[in-house]
């Protein structure tokens, strides 16, 4: 036990001694966390809408205001040219074209049937579905005003009719936010332990120190012991800066307990920490392991399902992403401060966490050889 | 020129010998590609859904068996009473709930009316958004096909034209920005930290007491990356054409240059960031944390800047990949000349002359 | 009467085909300074790697301290010190940190640990630098220092790979001075050297050559039976048969 506190102590030395790392740590993932989910903002709305209007009638001034007034979209572009509206998407000034034909509202009444034209901009494909969905929509109840008007019985028919009534828990505001916060917060506290437990040991292996600690009698779990803790204290220190941004911020309060959360954060920093001191263990210089921190780290981020559902994927992809420590923490980080999830609803998470801490630990300790 | 040749053959000897990264640099816009390729999709499919049927007649079983049929949803399972619900959503799997009044079938035939309450897991607003909508779709459907009375008079046929990207494949919107990402981060990261190696072990020194022109040192540093990151164009563009089917529908040689020129932009970044810092850490942790993020989201291809506050979308202005992602999305997808994009190049070259005269006078102070 | 503290038998190391250390058969007695010689590549660094339980030998026999060096090495480490040819004290830590870092390391008392540090430092000179970063001290200091913090712990025998390279005559001396009081408190001191002057302090020395020991006596019995005046000459005369180098 004693070696372990010699071992601490140079370790937190050398942390403290490092004015820009400490820094970093710090002032990092408080930025981050104070814009990134400003950017992250993946509500469609303002979406820039042209209107090509080759009738000039009543009926297409009326369906113009009731699109614009929706709140969805922003008239962009008003003409009688569709070559010039189509200019206007290629150049990115507008995602979507509303064309009107000549002659549409003559047409509706006397032919019973009229057809509207909409282009949508859909390289990307998020956006064009929700305009043009939101657009169908809007262009279907615009309809339905059209016939009761004109048809006044039309109101008195005696189709059945089924109500919805929505309602949406655990964000009634539907605020994006929310949803991003513990997400982002939960890939910053990833970030910052993966890298830094990633370049530690190979960084004593680049400047030859670790030769001296090798040819003392130090035990090797002792030595990754020693990496480990003082990490794992920065890490649940960055957590808490984060849930403490989330809150002043974002008025973020978890609806859960914050036991449960560091209960869960302590076990999943062991694993990722692990993971991080395997990485090192493999490795010869620190830009090697921050490649292949890197590496792993974009797999981990990008199939954690921050920005997509996990439940979209193909099989294999699920399959792979049960391997993946980072979504784990997304998931319960969102359903411990959204939904207050308690200790049984995590267990299955907390379970297999617990078992990567242990695999990954332990096979680092295995991989770091005193002796070769 | 000789002993130009010499260095810039003397970096390359460090890079190729370096296996474990260099696999990896390799490796990355692979695993990207085809990470976004077939495993993340922005559309939902096979949501949890949770049915709490207090009806159990045909209408509501047909309802039920219509989600079903449905792509977007798996149905899981039946509740048996309503306190389950708020449980079963704090376990996380289920994503929406549908709840069916007792004689549901019964109000809808009788009375001409009925009540189905729909509840989302709104956490992810977007997400609940979506599949409330799909869920209306379906049970409208439904209640259509009840209506004996013909097709409504007065129809206005909505018909929608998806331009460029038909099937509304993710790839259109992601390839441009891997590129973006993968070179971003092969340029700055390398030479950055290959550069403040140099720096850490003091063999810097040596290269700077040499008669070589300190400048042509760092050029021949990143010599390299160029070549490295052209290669990696090369199999991003192959990857995309051949793994994907998505063609490059502009000119190449275009695409080429203007990637030759993003590139220039990273490396000064990276000869930015080399010079303004002291160890391999701090200029890790910096290219890393510091790009990474901001390039994922910044660049539009995650998130639309649009949507962002204004300050931001101010900021967005100086993330050089915004600029070549939509430089590539044109000249790749829309197919569109250099006259299209001659301003977002404009720019780029413009941010790579301010980083330069900057790394440059820093650096001179520094030998001063 | 004797003590074996270093005993090798036919110890091997092979890289692939390559052959570092070609069996070679030696025995350190307690309280000597045995001068490991030969010219760059020939082996000595991979020899002392072995020894100290860093490296597996590929065949032969060693006992280090009476511990058997494929199986006890935890053990061989509690008995020996060791300073690596590159310099690896925490360069971040400062004086102190160091040599109660190591010291604390080796399960030193807290008693002992302050005791012998301020004695150390004392003998060093460096009451100045005690607060100072390691990596701000000159070399030479830096080589005094991660010497004594070698020996801190008082193991039965300390290995030295090449200590002195790179420094000037008068901190080499110095250096020297520092050997020899740890040989007298009956440290035993294994050191590799390319400085011949250095060899002559030796009690004995052996003489490496592309992996096998060539020579293997006290420095006048060599000098005799080279017939050579000088270590130099020595040296020059094994060497020149050498078939690698760098």
């Amino acid at each position: 036990m004693r070696t372990i506190r010699f071992l601490l102590q140079k370790e937190f030395r050398q942390i403290f001694r490092n004015r820009a790392i400490l820094l970093l740590i710090g002032v990092m993932p408080v930025m981050q966390l104070l814009i990134l989910p400003l950017a992250a903002n993946y509500e469609v709305k303002n979406i820039n809408l042209s209107v090509v209007d080759h009738d000039h009638s009543g009926f297409s001034q009326k369906l113009i205001s009731k699109v614009t007034s929706s709140g969805y979209f922003k008239l962009s572009g008003y003409s009688a040219s569709f070559k010039e509206e189509l200019m206007a998407i290629e150049s990115d000034r507008s995602d979507l074209i509303l064309e009107i034909p000549q002659g549409f509202e003559r047409g509706l009444i006397r032919e019973d049937q009229q057809q509207l034209f909409i282009a949508v901009n859909a390289i990307n494909g998020v956006k064009a579905n929700l305009g043009g969905a939101y657009l169908t929509s809007i262009i279907r109840d615009f309809n339905e005003e059209i016939r009761m008007e004109m048809v006044p019985s039309y109101r008195f028919n005696e189709a059945p009719v089924i109500e919805i009534t929505s309602s949406n828990w655990y964000n009634p505001l539907m605020e994006y936010q929310f949803y991003m916060v513990p997400g982002i917060l939960a890939i910053l506290v990833t970030m910052i332990g993966g890298f830094l437990s990633a370049l530690n040991i190979v960084k004593e292996k680049e400047f030859g120190t670790i030769e001296q600690i090798n040819v003392t009698p130090i035990k090797k779990h002792h030595f990754i012991l020693g990496k480990l803790i003082p990490f794992w204290i920065l890490g649940n220190v960055v957590f808490s800066l984060g849930l403490l941004v989330a809150w002043l911020v974002y008025h973020i309060v978890p609806a859960g307990s914050l036991l449960v959360l560091y209960g869960f954060s302590s076990v999943y920093l062991l694993a990722i920490l692990g993971f991080g001191l395997l990485i090192s263990t493999f490795c010869d210089t620190q830009q090697q392991a921050m490649f292949i921190m890197f590496f792993f780290m974009m797999v981990f981020i990008l199939m954690g399902g921050l920005f997509t559902s996990i439940d979209s994927m193909p099989e294999w992809a699920k399959l792979l992403s049960a391997f993946n420590p980072v979504s784990y923490l997304i998931e319960v980080m969102r359903m411990v401060i959204l939904k207050g999830s308690g200790w049984k609803d995590i267990l299955p998470q907390l379970g297999i966490i617990a078992l990567f801490a242990v695999v990954l630990n332990t096979y680092a300790i295995i991989n770091y050889k005193k002796t070769n | 020129m000789k002993q130009f040749i010499n260095f810039v053959r003397k970096e390359f000897a460090h890079v190729m010998r370096d296996r474990k990264t260099l696999l990896i640099l390799f490796g990355m816009p692979v695993a990207q590609i085809l990470i976004f390729g077939f495993a993340l999709t922005n559309e939902l499919k096979n949501s949890k859904l949770i049915v709490f049927d207090q009806a159990k007649d045909p209408a509501s079983q047909e309802i039920i068996a219509r989600i079903e049929a449905s792509r977007y949803f798996e149905v899981e399972r039946n509740l048996s009473n309503a306190a389950q619900l708020e449980s079963v959503f704090k376990e996380g799997k289920i994503k929406m709930a549908l709840v069916f009044p007792a004689g549901f079938n019964a109000s809808l035939l009788h009375g001409h009316h009925a009540q189905i309450q729909v509840i989302a897991d709104a956490s992810d607003p977007n997400a609940a958004n979506m599949l409330t909508n799909y869920v209306s779709a379906i049970i409208q459907d439904y209640q259509r096909s009840l209506s004996k009375s013909s097709l409504s008079p007065y129809r206005i046929i909505p018909e929608v034209r998806m331009l460029y990207n038909p099937q509304l494949k993710g790839a259109h919107n992601f390839v441009p920005g891997v590129m973006a990402l993968v070179l971003m981060l092969v340029c700055v990261m390398m030479t950055a930290i290959s550069i403040v190696k140099e720096k850490e072990t003091g063999t810097m020194e040596i290269l700077l007491v040499s008669p070589f022109k300190p400048i042509l040192v760092i050029i021949s540093k990143t010599i390299p990356y160029l070549i490295l990151s052209l290669l990696n164009v090369g199999s991003i563009l192959l990857l995309s054409v051949f793994v994907l089917d998505l063609p490059v529908n502009g000119s190449v040689l275009l695409l080429f240059a203007e990637s030759m020129l993003f590139i220039s932009t990273c490396l000064t970044l990276g000869i930015f960031i080399s010079v303004k810092t002291s160890s391999q850490q701090v200029a890790m942790l910096i290219s890393l944390m510091g790009m990474l993020l901001p390039t994922i989201l910044f660049s539009g291809f995650m998130f639309p800047i649009e949507n962002m506050p204004y300050l931001l979308q101010l900021f967005s202005n100086i993330v050089p990949a915004k600029w070549f992602y939509i430089i590539v999305k044109s000249i790749m997808i829309k197919g569109l000349g250099f006259s299209a994009i001659w301003k977002e190049t404009l720019i780029l070259v413009a941010i790579t002359a301010v980083l330069l005269i900057i790394s440059l006078k820093s650096f001179k102070i520094r030998l001063a | 009467m004797k003590e074996t503290v270093i005993k090798t038998d036919q110890l091997s190391k092979r890289f692939g085909s390559f052959i570092a250390v070609d069996a070679i058969s030696f025995e350190v007695q307690k309280g000597e300074i045995f001068g490991f010689l030969g010219a760059n590549g020939a082996g000595k660094t991979t020899a002392m790697r072995m020894l100290c339980g860093l490296s597996v030998p590929s065949s032969g026999t060693a006992a280090i301290a009476g511990f058997d060096i494929y199986k006890k090495t935890e053990e061989i480490k509690r008995n020996i010190g060791y300073m690596s040819q590159k310099f690896s004290l925490y360069e971040d830590l400062t004086v102190l940190e160091n040599i109660s870092f190591f010291a604390g390391i080796y399960g030193l008392s807290n008693s002992a640990i302050k005791e012998k540090s301020e004695a150390l430092i004392t003998r060093l000179g460096l009451q100045k630098e005690v607060k100072k970063l390691v990596g701000e001290l000159p070399l030479g200091w830096k080589q005094k220092l991660s010497f004594s913090v070698a020996v801190l712990h008082e193991p039965k025998i300390v290995f030295l790979d090449e200590p002195t390279g790179g420094v000037d005559p008068v901190t080499r001396r110095q250096f020297w001075d520092l050997i020899y009081e740890a040989s007298e408190k009956g440290i035993t001191v294994f050191v590799t050297t390319h400085y011949m002057d250095e060899a002559e302090y030796c009690d004995r020395i052996s003489i490496m050559v592309d992996g096998r020991i060539s020579a293997l006596d006290s420095p006048s019995a060599l000098k005799t039976q080279f017939k050579a005046a000088t270590m130099d000459e020595v040296f020059y005369e094994l060497a020149r048969g050498a078939k690698r180098g760098d």
